[in-house]
């Protein structure tokens, strides 16, 4: 919260000297170097969707259409990509999983950012440490050993083998971002309650909680998104291609040995692109503050 | 008579008393994250590295054999290149991203129409799927169809088409490229929150002793972003040395091994070749680089903090 203020406060003073620069000079260092970064930053989703919805004579003749254009746009690919393929089926998959991991690890996450934060148990600096060290440890020298244990664990194709290994990289992240969160909630709010009697648990659940919502709307977008965007243990784990999520399943289902359906591809990468694209635009700012406090812990 | 029974009465029971202490309360709060983080994260640590001493394979438990694995990959031409690729990929990807991004971050940080709009929408690439705008630079890079090689034609610039994916120099320029693109967003966004902390008056001061731009630049805005730096880079070293999906999506390592990464090789050799053991190993072998690479960028840019903060 306190994070939002300032940037807020500090937004409306910034670039004060800016009338010190001539409009020539500003067009040269500022919005041109600006053009150019958001070019090259969103050409790939233009250039996605624009193929998305081109019919394939025109994809590839670059000689008798401007490549950059289409000219009669076609909803082909992506009634193909929805009916012939399994897609509708990877993307209610990836939704499936990814709800589960972010309630899991929020759930998870909460209490433990509330013992380390507030309840302050003997230790519970080193655990702080130890949880965002656990923070560090990269899903790609984990996927191995993890395929070992999912296997003996009779998890091996099944969700729940995506449901209990995401939360390795969402519960570190999400503990850290509440305990920012839960630090900026003033302590005499508990004192109060604790002298009224609450429990610790009513004072979580009835105090704490309903202050921090917009932290755990950002730790819960991080999360979903996290889990919505993972590949190597989906890769890894899963096997029969109706139980694939979309990352996975657009990339080994839909490339058939010599003939790319670019047009399918680029609908699949699109619509797979769309639901954190959203869920991110409704909560941009939250999601950008948030990131900025989570840094600055 | 019935008073005794009154005084003990508000007494709480050793039970309840042990349920209301801070370090029983605290066990029982941190058990569900704990449970699941040793299980699912310190135990496969663990296993990694035990895997890593064994010639386990997929559907055969493997026995203990010692360095066997380790003393393959040292003389593994091919481990070597994926080290050596893994190196230049994390330090030119990284360099490239922290230069501009924080060119970025400076245009953002000054005053701009739609401001708002356009931080949104830079954060683009960093939100979407890796895998699936992956899959659009590799439509971008097609040997036939690349737009890239249609436009720098059209423009005169080149004669023939760009092999971007087939040729060892150009495969790897080309995957950093990618790397980059979807990295700046992040370096950009963290960046530009660490120079909205600083306070105007310091650059004011300046200009009226006489500081140039650069000079502004150089001796008020990246001192006090050093901190910030340290942790961004940090984070993004350890992203970075740890690629696996956009290596994987573009080159799958070819052409002739010319872009494995240590995470893609240990992949290939582990779960696609099926010898779990020697895969372990290399993921094992990535941890003594993983962490110097953290303690350098880490402590390299907090040293430098010092440095300046002590009066250059």
């Amino acid at each position: 919260m306190a994070a939002i203020r300032e940037v807020e406060r500090l937004d409306t003073d910034e670039g004060g000297m800016g009338y010190l620069q001539s409009l020539p000079r500003r067009v040269v260092t500022v919005y041109l170097p600006l053009l150019v970064f958001l070019i090259v930053l969103l050409f790939p989703f233009y250039w996605m969707t624009i193929t998305a919805v081109k019919p394939n004579v025109e994809m590839t003749d670059y000689v008798n259409y401007n490549p950059f254009w289409v000219v009669h746009p076609t909803l082909e690919h992506i009634r193909y990509l929805l009916l012939e393929t399994s897609y509708p089926g990877w993307l209610l998959n990836t939704v499936i999983i990814s709800t589960a991991a972010t309630f899991l690890s929020l759930a998870a996450a909460v209490l433990a950012a509330y013992a380390i934060e507030r309840l302050r148990f003997s230790g519970a600096r080193q655990v702080g440490l130890a949880v965002f060290l656990a923070y560090l440890v990269p899903p790609s020298i984990l996927f191995i050993p993890l395929s070992v244990m999912v296997f003996n664990l009779g998890l091996y194709d099944t969700p729940f083998a995506l449901i209990l290994t995401y939360p390795t990289f969402l519960i570190p992240f999400c503990t850290w971002l509440l305990m920012g969160y839960f630090r900026s909630i003033p302590f005499e709010l508990e004192e109060c309650a604790l002298i009224d009697g609450a429990t610790r648990w009513q004072i979580l659940t009835k105090i704490v909680l309903p202050l921090s919502v917009p932290g755990l709307i950002s730790a819960g977008i991080f999360a979903f998104t996290l889990s919505w965007n993972e590949f190597i243990y989906a890769l890894t784990f899963i096997q029969s291609s109706e139980k694939k999520t979309v990352p996975v399943g657009v990339l080994t289902e839909l490339v058939r040995s010599d003939v790319y359906e670019w047009g399918a591809l680029m609908a699949g990468a699109l619509i797979g692109s769309l639901p954190v694209v959203v869920l991110y635009s409704f909560f941009v700012e939250h999601y950008v503050s948030s990131m900025t406090g989570a840094v600055k812990e | 008579m019935a008073v005794p029974s009154v005084a003990v009465q508000p007494r709480p029971s050793m039970l309840s008393r042990l349920a209301e202490s801070r370090n029983t309360l605290g066990l029982g709060f941190m058990l569900p994250a704990a449970a699941l983080l040793l299980v699912f994260l310190t135990y496969p640590l663990g296993l990694g590295v035990w895997l890593g001493f064994t010639d386990t394979r997929i559907g055969r438990p493997g026995i203990y054999i010692g360095v066997e694995n380790y003393q393959y990959l040292w003389s593994d031409s091919v481990f070597w290149l994926s080290v050596f690729n893994t190196v230049l990929y994390t330090v030119s990807a990284s360099i490239l991203k922290f230069v501009l991004g924080l060119w970025l971050a400076l245009i953002l940080n000054e005053k701009l129409p739609f401001k708002s709009f356009f931080r949104a929408v830079v954060l683009l690439p960093w939100v979407v799927p890796t895998v699936l705008s992956a899959i659009a630079f590799w439509w971008i890079y097609d040997s036939q169809f690349s737009i890239l090689s249609w436009a720098l034609q059209q423009m005169g610039l080149i004669d023939h088409r760009i092999n971007f994916l087939g040729d060892p120099t150009n495969a790897r320029a080309s995957v950093i490229a990618a790397n980059v693109w979807r990295g700046i967003p992040f370096v950009a966004i963290t960046l530009l929150a660490g120079l909205q902390t600083i306070p105007q008056s310091l650059y004011e001061a300046a200009t009226l002793d006489g500081a140039s731009r650069w000079q502004l630049f150089r001796h008020v805005t990246l001192p006090l972003l050093t901190p910030i730096i340290a942790i961004t880079m940090t984070f993004s070293v350890l992203f970075t040395f740890t690629d696996f999906q956009l290596i994987y999506v573009l080159t799958r390592g070819g052409p002739v091994n010319a872009t494995h990464l240590m995470a893609t090789l240990s992949f290939q050799r582990g779960i696609a070749g099926g010898q779990l053991g020697e895969g372990a190993a290399i993921a094992v072998a990535m941890i003594p680089f993983l962490l110097a690479a953290i303690l350098f960028s880490y402590f390299g840019l907090q040293r430098r903090r010092w440095q300046q903060g002590g009066g250059d």
